[in-house]
C-alpha cells in the first residue's frame, strides 16, 4: 500500500491503541480516506485514570481525554461497535448494519473485564466491573454512597480501586485467590510488599481465598460477599477486578487465529488459524496477543499503556509498508512498561517480570518507601521493579533495548527499518495477562 | 529546539528519559531534569519522548531565535 493514494483505511477501535495508529497513518503520509470504529459513544479518553483520580476526585473528573490531532481528518464511527470482519470481502460490519470496507485494516478492539463466572448464580445489583468511562462513573457514585466495598482480585485494577477507596474512607476488603497480590506479574516479593502497603492503609486483604458467591439483602441488592472459608463479609459494592478478556468477539468466523487475542506476527501482521499472515490487516493493544522476544517469543497480550501507543504506532507502520519489502519495519520489540499507583506508591516496572524464573532484591525498604528487583529468565536480565528508584529504572530499561537490539531491531526512530523476523514463536496458551484499565 | 516540560503536570513515569536519555534524565530525588535546547540532532528522539508522556508534559517546539 503506496501513502498519498485513494485508499480506504479503517482502524476499529477508538481508544488509545487506535488512535495512535490513526495519528501514525497520517504522519507516515497517507492521505487517503481514513475511518475511526468505536464501539463507545464518546471521543477517545484515557483509561489509566479511570482506577485513580476519577475516583478519587472531589469534583467532576475531567482532563481525561486524548488529544486528537488537528490534521487527523478521520470519519468517526462512534457509538457503534464492529460485529463482523469478513477477509474475502474486505469489509467491516457495524451493529447498525453498515458495511465498511476496506483496503487496509487495524484491529484494535481492546478488551473487556472478565465477568463472574456464567456456571454461576449471576451476581446480584452491586457487583460492578470497572472498564469504560461509564463504569468509572457508576463506581465512583457507588464509592460517594458509602462502603462497605469488597474489591475481588488484587491485581492491579483491584489494588487501584481499593486503593481509591481506602483514600476516600470507605472499609475495604481486598480478596485475592494467590499467597499474594499481584504475584503472577511481578512475583512474591513484590506482591508481599504490595501487601504490606495495603495493611498498614488498613485494607482487609483476604490472599488464598476466593469467592464463592454474594449475599442479598431483602430489597435483593447485594449485600455481602461469601468467601471460601465459610465466613462471609458485609458489602455495599462489590467490584470484580478478574482481569481482562480480549475483546475478539465480532472476528468470530473471519477466519482469524483469536484465542486469547488477535495472533499476530512480530510485525503485528494478523494470522490465520493456519498461521498464515493476512495481508493488509495489522492489530495493536489489548487485543494484540504478540511475539514477545523476553519471554522467548511467546505469544502475549500486554494491557498497559505504552504497549497501546507503541504497537499502534508500529501497526501503522507495517500497514503502509504493505507487500514491499523495501519499506518493511523490523519486528516489534519495544521494552514493556507500566505503573500503578497504591495508597500514595508509585510502582513502576520495565520490561516482563512475568516472564522471570529468578527475582534478585537490590533493595527493599518498606518504611522509606524504597524497593528494586531485578527479574531473569535462564540468567539473563528480562525486567525489573522499582518504588522510590525511578532513576535506576532507566538503567534496566537500557539493558533490556541492547538486548532486543541484539538480533531483532526494534522499532523507535519513526524509520522503518529491515530486520530479520525472530524465529517463530511457539503456540503455547495465552501468558500472564495485567488487567485493564492499563495499570 | 526548544525543550518545555510542564513540571506541574509531571509525575516521573520516565518515558522521556527512556525514549531520549541525551536530554531527559532524574536527579537523585526522581525528580526530572532536562536540556532546555538540546542540538537539533535529537529532534527524532525528543518528539518520541514527547508523545510517550502518559501526563502529555513535555513540549518540543522550535528553537527560539
Amino acid at each position: 500500500m503506496r501513502a498519498g493514494d485513494r485508499r480506504a483505511l479503517v482502524v476499529v477501535g477508538a481508544s488509545l491503541a487506535g488512535l495512535r495508529a490513526a495519528r501514525a497513518l497520517r504522519e507516515r503520509g497517507f492521505t487517503g480516506t481514513l475511518t475511526i470504529v468505536g464501539d463507545e459513544p464518546r471521543p477517545p479518553y484515557d483509561r489509566p485514570p479511570l482506577s485513580k483520580r476519577v475516583l478519587t476526585a472531589p469534583g467532576p473528573p475531567s482532563g481525561t481525554e486524548l488529544p486528537v490531532p488537528p490534521g487527523l481528518e478521520a470519519r468517526w464511527r462512534l457509538g457503534q461497535a464492529a460485529v463482523r470482519l469478513d477477509l474475502a470481502a474486505r469489509t467491516v460490519t457495524l451493529a447498525d448494519g453498515a458495511r465498511l470496507p476496506y483496503d487496509g485494516l487495524v484491529v484494535a478492539t481492546g478488551s473487556a473485564a472478565r465477568g463472574w463466572p456464567a456456571t454461576k448464580p449471576p451476581p446480584p445489583a452491586g457487583v460492578l466491573t470497572l472498564r469504560g468511562w461509564d463504569d468509572a462513573l457508576v463506581l465512583r457514585a457507588a464509592l460517594a454512597a458509602g462502603g462497605p466495598l469488597v474489591v475481588i482480585g488484587a491485581g492491579f485494577l483491584g489494588g487501584e480501586i481499593a486503593a481509591a477507596a481506602r483514600g476516600r474512607g470507605l472499609d475495604v476488603t481486598l480478596v485475592e485467590a494467590a499467597s499474594q497480590p499481584l504475584e503472577r506479574a511481578v512475583g512474591t516479593t513484590a506482591g508481599a510488599y504490595v501487601a504490606a502497603l495495603h495493611r498498614e492503609a488498613g485494607v482487609a486483604l483476604r490472599t488464598g481465598t476466593t469467592v464463592e458467591g454474594f449475599l442479598t439483602g431483602a430489597d435483593g441488592r447485594l449485600a455481602g460477599v461469601r468467601l471460601d472459608d465459610g465466613t462471609a463479609v458485609r458489602a455495599g459494592t462489590a467490584v470484580l477486578a478478574l482481569g481482562g478478556v480480549p475483546s475478539t468477539g465480532w472476528l468470530a468466523g473471519s477466519g482469524l487465529a483469536h484465542d486469547g487475542g488477535v495472533h499476530c506476527d512480530p510485525r503485528l501482521r494478523v494470522l490465520r488459524a493456519d498461521g498464515s499472515v493476512v495481508p493488509d490487516v495489522v492489530a495493536a493493544g489489548d487485543v494484540a496477543r504478540v511475539p514477545q522476544p523476553l519471554a522467548d517469543g511467546e505469544r502475549l497480550t500486554l494491557g498497559h499503556w505504552t504497549n497501546a501507543v507503541e504497537q499502534g504506532e508500529a501497526a501503522a507502520a507495517t500497514l503502509l509498508a504493505g507487500r514491499d519489502p523495501a519499506r518493511a519495519p523490523g519486528p516489534f520489540a519495544a521494552v514493556p512498561s507500566f505503573w500503578s499507583d497504591l495508597h500514595g506508591v508509585r510502582i513502576r516496572s520495565v520490561g516482563l517480570p512475568a516472564a522471570a524464573d529468578e527475582t534478585r532484591v537490590v533493595e527493599h525498604d518498606l518504611a522509606g518507601r524504597r524497593l528494586e528487583i531485578s527479574y531473569h529468565r535462564a540468567g539473563r536480565l528480562v525486567g525489573a521493579l522499582t518504588v522510590g528508584r525511578t532513576g535506576r529504572l532507566a538503567a534496566y530499561r537500557s539493558a533490556l533495548r541492547e538486548r532486543l537490539s541484539d538480533g531483532c531491531l526494534p522499532f523507535g526512530s519513526g524509520r522503518d527499518r529491515r530486520a530479520e523476523d525472530p524465529p517463530p514463536a511457539s503456540a503455547r496458551p495465552p501468558g500472564r495477562r495485567e488487567e485493564a484499565p492499563r495499570a | 529546539m526548544q525543550i518545555t516540560v510542564d513540571m506541574n503536570l509531571c509525575e516521573s513515569h520516565g518515558q522521556c528519559v527512556f525514549a531520549a536519555p541525551e536530554i531527559f534524565s532524574f536527579d537523585d530525588d526522581d525528580r526530572l531534569v532536562h536540556e532546555t535546547t538540546p542540538s537539533d540532532a535529537l529532534l527524532d528522539r525528543a518528539e518520541r519522548a514527547a508523545a510517550l508522556c502518559p501526563v502529555r508534559a513535555v513540549t518540543v517546539s522550535p528553537a527560539v531565535p
